[in-house]
């Protein structure tokens, strides 16, 4: 270690980040001008948090670097998304609708799956209130019937979730009924609002509100553990939690929005595919051990899906990056149908043990790369003997699904650039139908972790805005305005909160010049 | 009589996303809003247009205003009965079903929540056969069946009863009306007795729809495309990749074309299709071969799902299916009406044919 070498270590400058996947919990440490210092991959366990530590700890160990270095640890977690899907640890919610008497012919969490809605919500109330689409009360809030309800779910609801019908014109209501409830229950019941959340769709916007009142406690479990297990190495980072727009949050403000972690892995993964290939837009491939994710990188940010998403069942209409995913992996099967087929089964974090180059008797994707030299990996003679037609067609295979998937994303005929990532990025073919240039980055096995160690906090709003009474530029100046200060809220430094992206929607069909207005301000990370 | 259960109405809804040729809006709001009245009041009878009697009559209901406050501002439920009870009460009428005066989209679940409450039957019949834009474009129209009286209701207790000369008056109240109760609103109208009925509508267009949703369902694993064309005496036009999708708003409505590049059978053609909230002309090449009021649908080449106009975009993988649409629309009123000329189109219809 040179002096230079030693001097740079000394600052306190580095970032951890930390990203939990399917198969494998991954971790980066960088330094300042974000060069790799050390990356680590340790098995993602079934409790989350202890695969988390061990990461925490291998990438420490690996780097050689005194823990006080470490100013920020940024982790991207799955835990949210797998307690929705296994149904555990979820709170209870009281669901009140505001809208009465409109919009009781479809009841709230009408269309949850049986299960799910057992454990979270099967107390709702639909009470007076909300707005019309230009912002006029739809009928007055009367504050008495909040409080009657808001006492009927004492002791029954861990939290409360608050939907009020166009509070993305108008959040007065729902913003009236927080103050109630914390006042009658208390501020140990969380309140969350769908004005926070989603967009115009009453339904799926309360089905986010929901999910998002019933992961708080799973949230704030899984903060607790990170920051013991930071704390308990001596690092005196600040914690960011990783976004699923690509962005980071604080940790109390993550406590707050649980469900904005959902699908954070793949956002990561697109992010640290723009750092590593210095792009701002192109199409990002994540190759993993079962399944590839194909996402749009736009604008440096994950492009957002327009479609209503579902997450264990639930359609939900808050912003989720554009996604797809294929059955196909370094662990996919190889089988002779009538022509050889690859994938959508998998060996999964049993490849160590099945691939035939690590001595076993699958012929996995993984062998075909070893075959085709690739990559060296086990033990290519295993994979000698393999007859050329075998090699070929499931080669073609993947370029065709391939090729396939990453037309559907695109948005025109245009090639762009692909850039391939992920552990299984070596079945990735050199040229592609539809893609200018391949970019295969080093250090492309922990995109994800690099992709929220470099993230920047941010604040979004989509809103809809009636331009009866405002001006079009009063309009966007009060969208900009609330973004940057959620982007505060969220971590960010007070100075330097920028706008990167504005974009306005006219609504059809509406008079009164009715617009949907969408902004991201983004800052650079606040110190503790 | 049969009767409408939850997979029923979940088959009608599907079924009347292909009747409604990418238009008539998403029917989903509306099948959750039958669900729970089926879920509340029981079954709903689907009652077939001769068993209509003749001096009977028939009250259809519906919804009108703009898709984007509907998925917000949903419907109390009570508003759509309150709408049909007013026409009852004005007429003095004894009234023996509700019914869709559309059966393409959403307004073909509306009359359902209608009969659920007040346990009177839906009639198997509709007004179109499929979608269309505007109020006057209904076969009842053809027969000199008046729109009014016809009452535009909210969920606030607002109900407005319209008598007018003619059809235009009614879409231009209908519309003031609508706007001012926050932009979607429940509609009664069209009220006619058996023996009217039994002439001015299209017959059969619930079962229909219903069948079609069950072909849907329960091909999935054969080839769900041959079964509906078969089904409905359709033909499939083309199949391939949208390469490119045009957008603009005019007067009100969402009008654009897709660029359809072919593929499988039809590699190297290219087609195009016009639309104007629903699928209007279908082009192969710079030839028109199918215009309006014959049905166009576009689905998924594999389901054989519906896509809606909306939902259109590069890289979706469809089939174009064309439908014959029902023989009142394929008479010189029926075209002066509701043809390609009327949607600006300087083509000639030339009925299609399987």
């Amino acid at each position: 270690m040179d002096q230079a070498e030693q001097v740079r270590r000394r600052d306190r400058s580095f970032r951890l980040g930390i990203d939990v996947g399917g198969t494998h919990t991954d971790a980066v440490i960088l330094d300042a001008t974000d060069r790799v210092i050390a990356s680590t991959k340790a098995p993602t366990t079934s409790d989350i948090t202890t695969g988390i530590v061990q990461a925490l700890q291998d990438v420490l160990t690996v780097s050689q670097l005194p823990p006080a270095t470490i100013a920020y640890a940024m982790l991207g977690t799955t835990h949210c998304t797998n307690a929705v899907v296994t149904r555990r640890d979820l709170n209870s919610v009281g669901v009140i609708r505001l809208g009465a008497p409109a919009t009781r012919a479809v009841e709230p969490l009408l269309t949850w799956p049986h299960d799910l809605k057992q454990v979270v919500g099967v107390r709702h109330a639909i009470l007076r209130g909300g707005h019309e689409y230009n912002g006029e009360p739809l009928s007055e809030l009367d504050e008495q019937e909040v409080r009657q309800t808001a006492r009927a779910f004492k002791g029954h609801v861990h939290a409360i979730a608050v939907t009020g019908v166009f509070s993305s014109v108008n959040a007065t209501h729902e913003l009236r009924v927080r103050e109630i409830v914390r006042d009658e229950l208390g501020a140990d019941i969380p309140v969350s609002l769908s004005s926070e959340i989603g967009s115009v769709s009453l339904l799926e916007r309360e089905n986010a509100t929901v999910l998002n009142a019933a992961l708080m406690r799973v949230a704030q479990r899984a903060m607790k553990g990170f920051e013991r297990a930071v704390r308990q190495l001596n690092i005196p980072a600040t914690l960011f939690l990783g976004q699923n727009d690509g962005s980071l949050m604080s940790l109390d403000y993550a406590v707050e929005y649980p469900i904005f972690t959902i699908a954070s892995g793949p956002a990561n993964s697109i992010r640290g595919a723009a750092a590593l290939s210095q792009l701002r837009d192109a199409i990002v491939v994540d190759i993993g051990g079962t399944t590839t994710d194909i996402g749009v990188l736009y604008k440096g940010f994950p492009r957002e899906s327009q479609l209503a998403v579902e997450i264990g069942g639930v359609a939900t209409n808050f912003r989720m990056p554009d996604l797809i995913s294929i059955g196909l992996g370094g662990g996919s099967r190889v089988r002779q149908e009538a022509a050889i087929c690859v994938g959508p089964d998998s060996v999964g974090y049993r490849l160590q043990a099945e691939a035939r180059v690590f001595g076993g008797s699958q012929l996995t994707a993984t062998d075909l790369a070893v075959a085709a030299g690739r990559i060296q990996l086990g033990n290519p003679g295993r994979v000698q003997a393999l007859p050329k037609t075998t090699l070929d067609q499931g080669l073609n295979y993947i370029r065709h699904t391939l090729e396939d998937y990453i037309d559907r994303v695109k948005l025109s005929a245009d090639p762009v650039p692909v850039v391939a990532v992920g552990g299984g990025n070596i079945l990735f073919p050199d040229t592609l139908r539809g893609a200018s240039e391949i970019i295969r980055p080093e250090q492309a096995g922990v995109a994800n972790a690099i992709g929220v160690a470099i993230a920047q906090v941010s604040g979004t709003v989509d809103s809809v805005f009636s331009l009866e009474r405002l001006s079009r530029t009063e309009a966007l100046d009060q969208a900009t305005a609330l973004a940057s200060e959620r982007a505060i809220a969220a971590g960010a430094a007070p100075d330097g909160v920028e706008v990167l992206d504005l974009e306005e929607v006219p609504l059809a069909y509406l008079p009164g010049n009715a617009v949907r207005i969408k902004v991201k301000a983004v800052g650079s990370l606040r110190t503790a | 009589m049969t009767q409408l259960d939850v997979q029923a109405i979940q088959d009608i809804a599907l079924g009347a996303a292909v009747l409604g040729t990418g238009g008539g809006g998403d029917p989903t709001l509306g099948r959750l809003m039958a669900q729970q009245a089926v879920a509340q009041h029981g079954p709903i009878s689907l009652l077939s247009l001769d068993e209509l009697a003749d001096e009977e009559w028939v009250i259809p209901t519906a919804m009108m205003g703009a898709p984007t406050v509907l998925v917000e501002k949903i419907p109390s439920g009570n508003e759509v009965i309150e709408a049909f009870r007013m026409i009852e009460r004005h007429l003095q009428c004894r009234t023996a079903a509700t019914m869709s005066i559309e059966a393409g989209g959403v307004n073909s679940m509306i009359p359902l929540v209608v009969a659920a409450a007040l346990h009177i039957p839906v009639l198997d019949a509709d007004g179109m056969g499929r979608a269309f834009p505007e109020l006057q474009m209904v076969t009842p129209t053809l027969h000199g069946v008046a729109a009014t009286p016809m009452v535009v209701a909210d969920e606030k207790g607002n109900q407005v009863l319209l008598q007018t000369p003619d059809n235009r008056w009614t879409e231009r109240l209908a519309r003031t009306a609508t706007i001012a109760m926050g932009c979607s609103a429940c509609i009664a109208l069209y009220a006619m007795q058996g023996r009217v009925a039994k002439h001015a509508l299209i017959p059969g267009t619930l079962s229909l729809a219903a069948r079609i949703g069950q072909t849907l369902r329960t091909s999935k694993q054969t080839n769900p495309i041959q079964a509906l064309t078969s089904l409905l005496a359709g033909r499939q036009l083309c199949q391939g990749k949208i390469t490119d999708v045009q957008r603009r708003t005019e007067g009100g409505f969402a009008r654009g074309e897709v660029e359809i590049a072919g593929a499988g059978p039809d590699a190297g053609q290219t087609f195009r299709l016009s639309f104007q909230n629903e699928n209007l002309v279908f082009w192969r090449g710079d030839r028109p071969e199918v215009t309006v009021p014959d049905l166009l649908s576009v689905v998924d080449e594999q389901t054989g799902l519906p896509i809606t106009t909306e939902a259109l975009r590069y890289g979706l993988r469809i089939a174009v299916l064309a439908f014959p649409c029902h023989a009142q629309w394929r008479t010189p009123e029926g075209i002066a009406l509701v043809g390609p000329q009327y949607f600006g189109y300087d083509i000639d219809y030339v009925p299609f044919h399987s």
